[in-house]
């Protein structure tokens, strides 16, 4: 078995690496263009063009330097380029890996892939066709997918005869629509990629360019990421325990961490101290990280957090909300569905969610945002401004501050179907509380006693389980129930009926002051749950049913208690007669149960299964970490 | 060095997304310098752990020092080995001279696939990198296969912003590529800066050749080099102008892109 010498002098002469995409319409030459870099800086493999000039010869077509880069043979037969290949060219100390996006309307997706993962774009358009429709799309997306450095190539100037004038005007068309995307090229450069002008040599018929080749302007293109300077955002991507350490990983997506950071949860609103950064292979371990890192870290607390939430530092959180408004473009293959429930996936984050409002199409053509639409089919290839409302809250910035905690795809059952950038958060019904929630967690003064230890102790976490339904449905009976069996296994728990608040905490409050009686219901709720206990709760006093009660939906009430006690795990239980199915959704649903005993054990192996309730006293119980 | 960091951060991710999403997940190993780059990767993802199974397609023709090899770092570091093989093809005598597209589906391609009925894994985590041959060039890093293992070029799913397929229809599976984004001279750099053990095949030993790729004994050809350190082999690769897979007999012609899409690696 080798090893390599680790006192070898230092031969590595890469300065660092970058991802380029070549995007355009179809046949305007991109797979070209490659070809021609590759073979003018001498960097293809050795035969490489006489095997494909030889393959030409035989098939009697006409050599092209597009060929070196379409591998399938359907791409070489059709001349046309399906999808995304990864080209490797190194140059002047720098490692490129050069991304040749299909041109073709119909490959779109592929093309969407290859710029994804670019930093930067050269974007080619034909100089006889001009602007195209597909030129404007390609420039549209590449804005929405975050590539800020582009250099527009006018390619096949032979073709017009290198017109400077025809040149200037595409140039002028060109920047004029990119200046509405807030884009700047950072070049616009004339060249023929079939005859090699201004690819990796200056062009003799078009001397009055002035500026750099295709080659030299890759060179221009800045790999440095201001990421780093921006404040932290650290997904969390998994949490680990191999061994005696609990490490949570991610990426870091912006700014910094070091060890002895506080860092903020979002949006469960925990909080924490970075103990350690840990790395394999990595002697003396490390204190601090920064953006594009991957990395694990451990805290000085083991406190129950779940991957999804975003770290940050306390001065600088990201937004919370359910809802948000957004510009996506849809790949799906049926038209995007406002009836249809999505997935949407936000960093590490994945929660149900719909489409509340589609609001226009975004067209490359019209682009301003003050157009009156009426059409509101978003099909396949279209961009359209629209409201994703969420399941449950998350965590997210805009997408003018922060990249990759401002963007999301939608899942369509097993398929990822369209790209977002969030441009508005939406208050939702819950804003106000969850800011009250929010701070009220921050300034939170607790004990040495974490709700680790006590649910240890317990053997079970803190929860609320919430009994809903309609009146005489045995609610209060099948609680008692529940709070009987409990305690008699030793567990900590309570019964907590909303009436005892009516006579004492809300007596100065009016009867149809619901939300305030909801909130305070949902503080003390907090307040229980923070000494360990397992709540178990009606909600009969906010529901309509009946008299002086509120007239709030259920689901409305069940949410507003949510976002106070969060993130305390909530299990709801819905009791009624009839076998109409609910209107509000439930983690378990009975029907005009006749044997209690029997209800309440199934309502405790829900609890057992969710990890909130352990098999048996005096075990720590299996927490799930993870959605 | 810093270009080799943000290759591996990318990598480590794309292992830490795998291991959350997949149940049941199995990574290659062939015990090569790609593969073995691989599972030292997935060691830096997992704090010195891997926690899946490594699969090893035994088609019998391996360099036996390969076996050694592998069956070593196996032990040391404790990694759960699974071995599978074809070996009704093989009973049935199975051999390059048969064709060497016929050999490699039989057993390699085949043999995976036996493997995977078998063990049912939903996640195989493979070394194979673009720069290596133009139809690894077109993959994504979770590539979906369906129930016969069949690759649809046409129709690869879109793969943005580190987003990644991550849910299949029952009976299939996906295919997880950390390396897509290396090259070979990567490869070495790394090797070089962790200090990575690889076996020295790779290396000119005296006669004045070395292995550039490794595979099955009869179809895996050496070249002529005198490269006998790791830093020798970085400054044979940043000059030579040959392909690195030049000798590996089952690339010839369109060899690559029929076997890749019935399932090879």
């Amino acid at each position: 078995m080798a090893t390599c010498k680790t006192d070898a002098p230092e031969t590595v002469d890469v300065r660092d690496r970058m991802n380029i995409v070549i995007v355009g319409s179809v046949d305007h030459g991109k797979s070209t263009l490659l070809g021609r870099l590759y073979a003018d800086t001498g960097t293809l493999p050795e035969g490489k063009v006489e095997k494909i000039q030889a393959i030409c010869k035989q098939q009697g077509k006409e050599f092209e330097y597009a060929f070196l880069f379409d591998a399938f043979l359907e791409e070489q037969q059709q001349g046309v380029t399906i999808d995304t290949a990864r080209t490797f060219f190194q140059w002047a100390g720098r490692q490129y890996i050069i991304i040749d996006a299909p041109g073709h309307k119909e490959f779109l997706k592929n093309m969407i892939s290859g710029a994804a993962r670019a930093e930067a774009a050269l974007l080619l358009i034909d100089a006889l066709e001009g602007v195209k429709d597909q030129s404007k799309r390609h420039g549209l997306l590449l804005s929405m997918l975050g590539v800020k450095q582009v250099t527009v190539v006018v390619n096949k100037m032979d073709l017009v005869d290198y017109s400077r004038e025809t040149f200037a005007l595409i140039e002028k068309e060109y920047r004029a629509f990119l200046s509405q995307l807030d884009v700047t090229p950072q070049f616009v450069i004339p060249a023929s990629a079939k005859r090699g002008d201004n690819i990796a040599t200056p062009s003799p018929q078009m001397a009055w360019h002035t500026g750099p080749t295709v080659l030299e302007s890759l060179a221009q293109f800045s790999s440095e990421s201001e990421q780093a300077e921006q404040p932290l955002r650290f997904p969390l991507q998994d949490v680990y325990k191999f061994d005696a350490r609990r490490i949570l990983t991610g990426r870091i997506a912006s700014g910094r961490l070091k060890v002895g950071d506080q860092v903020v949860f979002s949006p469960s609103n925990k909080s924490a101290i970075v103990q350690t950064l840990e790395a394999f292979n990595v002697d003396p371990p490390p204190t601090q990280a920064q953006a594009g890192q991957s990395l694990g870290i451990t805290l000085d607390e083991q406190i129950f957090v779940e991957r999804g939430e975003i770290v940050s530092h306390e001065g600088s959180l990201p937004l919370v909300s359910t809802t948000f408004r957004a510009n996506l473009f849809w790949l799906g293959r049926r038209p995007l569905d406002m009836e249809k429930s999505y997935l949407v996936r936000l960093a590490t984050h994945e929660v149900e969610c719909r489409v509340a409002a589609i609001h226009r199409i975004v067209d490359a053509d019209n682009l301003s945002l003050d157009q009156q639409q009426t059409n509101t089919v978003v099909r396949r290839n279209e961009v359209a401004d629209v409201t994703i409302q969420a399941k449950a809250p998350l965590a997210f910035d805009l997408y003018t501050d922060f990249e990759t905690t401002g963007r999301f795809v939608l899942v369509d059952d097993y398929d990822v179907s369209g790209g977002g950038i969030i441009t508005e958060m939406v208050a939702d019904r819950e804003e106000t509380l969850r800011i009250e929630a929010r701070q009220r967690d921050f300034a939170w003064i607790t004990g040495d006693v974490t709700l680790a230890d006590r649910a240890k102790h317990y053997g079970h976490r803190a929860a609320l389980v919430l009994l809903i339904g309609p009146d005489t449905t045995g609610k209060t009976f099948l609680a008692k129930k529940m709070e009987s069996m409990l305690v008699a296994e030793g567990r900590h728990v309570y019964m907590l009926d909303p009436e005892n608040l009516r006579r004492g905490l809300d007596a100065d409050l009016q009867e149809g002051d619901a939300r305030e009686m909801i909130r305070r219901y949902g503080e003390v709720a907090r307040l229980l749950i923070d000494t360990g206990v397992l709540l178990i709760s009606t909600t009969n006093s906010f529901t309509p049913s009946t008299g002086l009660r509120t007239n709030l939906p259920a689901d409305q009430v069940v949410e507003a208690i949510r976002t106070l006690v969060h993130p305390a795990p909530v299990l709801t239980v819905y009791m009624s007669q009839e076998t109409t199915p609910s209107s509000i959704e439930a983690d378990l649903s009975f029907t005009g149960p006749e044997d209690f005993t029997r209800t309440a054990h199934d309502v405790l192996a829900a609890l057992k299964q969710k990890g909130i309730l352990a098999e048996t006293i005096g075990n720590q119980p299996v927490f799930q970490f993870s959605i | 060095m810093r270009h080799l960091r943000q290759l591996e951060d990318q990598s480590v991710y794309i292992f830490r997304e795998a291991y959350k999403h997949f149940d049941n997940l199995g990574m290659l190993w062939s015990m090569g310098k790609d593969s073995t780059v691989l599972l030292w990767l997935a060691r830096k993802a997992f704090f010195g752990h891997v926690p899946f199974p490594l699969l090893h397609v035994d088609t019998s023709y391996k360099i036996p020092s390969m076996i050694e090899y592998r069956d070593r770092l196996a032990r040391e570091w404790r990694l759960n080995l699974v071995v599978g093989q074809n070996k009704q093809a093989l009973a049935e005598g199975m051999n390059h001279e048969r064709g060497r597209v016929e050999c490699c589906t039989a057993l390699k391609t085949n043999g995976l696939k036996l493997l995977l009925e078998e063990k049912g894994y939903t996640g195989i985590i493979l070394g194979v990198r673009a720069d290596e041959e133009s139809t690894r060039a077109k993959e994504r890093y979770f590539s979906p296969r369906d129930k016969n293992n069949d690759w649809d070029f046409r129709d690869q799913p879109p793969e943005l912003w580190d987003q990644f397929k991550t849910s299949f229809p029952p009976n299939t599976h996906i295919r997880i590529h950390p390396l897509l984004d290396w090259t070979e001279i990567n490869i070495w750099e790394y090797i070089k800066l962790e200090n990575i053990p690889f076996m020295d095949l790779y290396l000119n030993r005296g006669d004045g050749t070395r292995y550039r790729s490794l595979g099955c004994a009869p179809c895996t050809f050496p070249i002529k080099s005198t490269a006998s350190t790791v830093d020798e082999i970085i400054e044979e690769l940043r000059a030579t102008k040959v392909a690195e897979r030049a000798g590996r007999a089952q690339d010839e012609g369109r060899g690559m892109e029929l076997l890749r899409k019935d399932g090879y690696m």
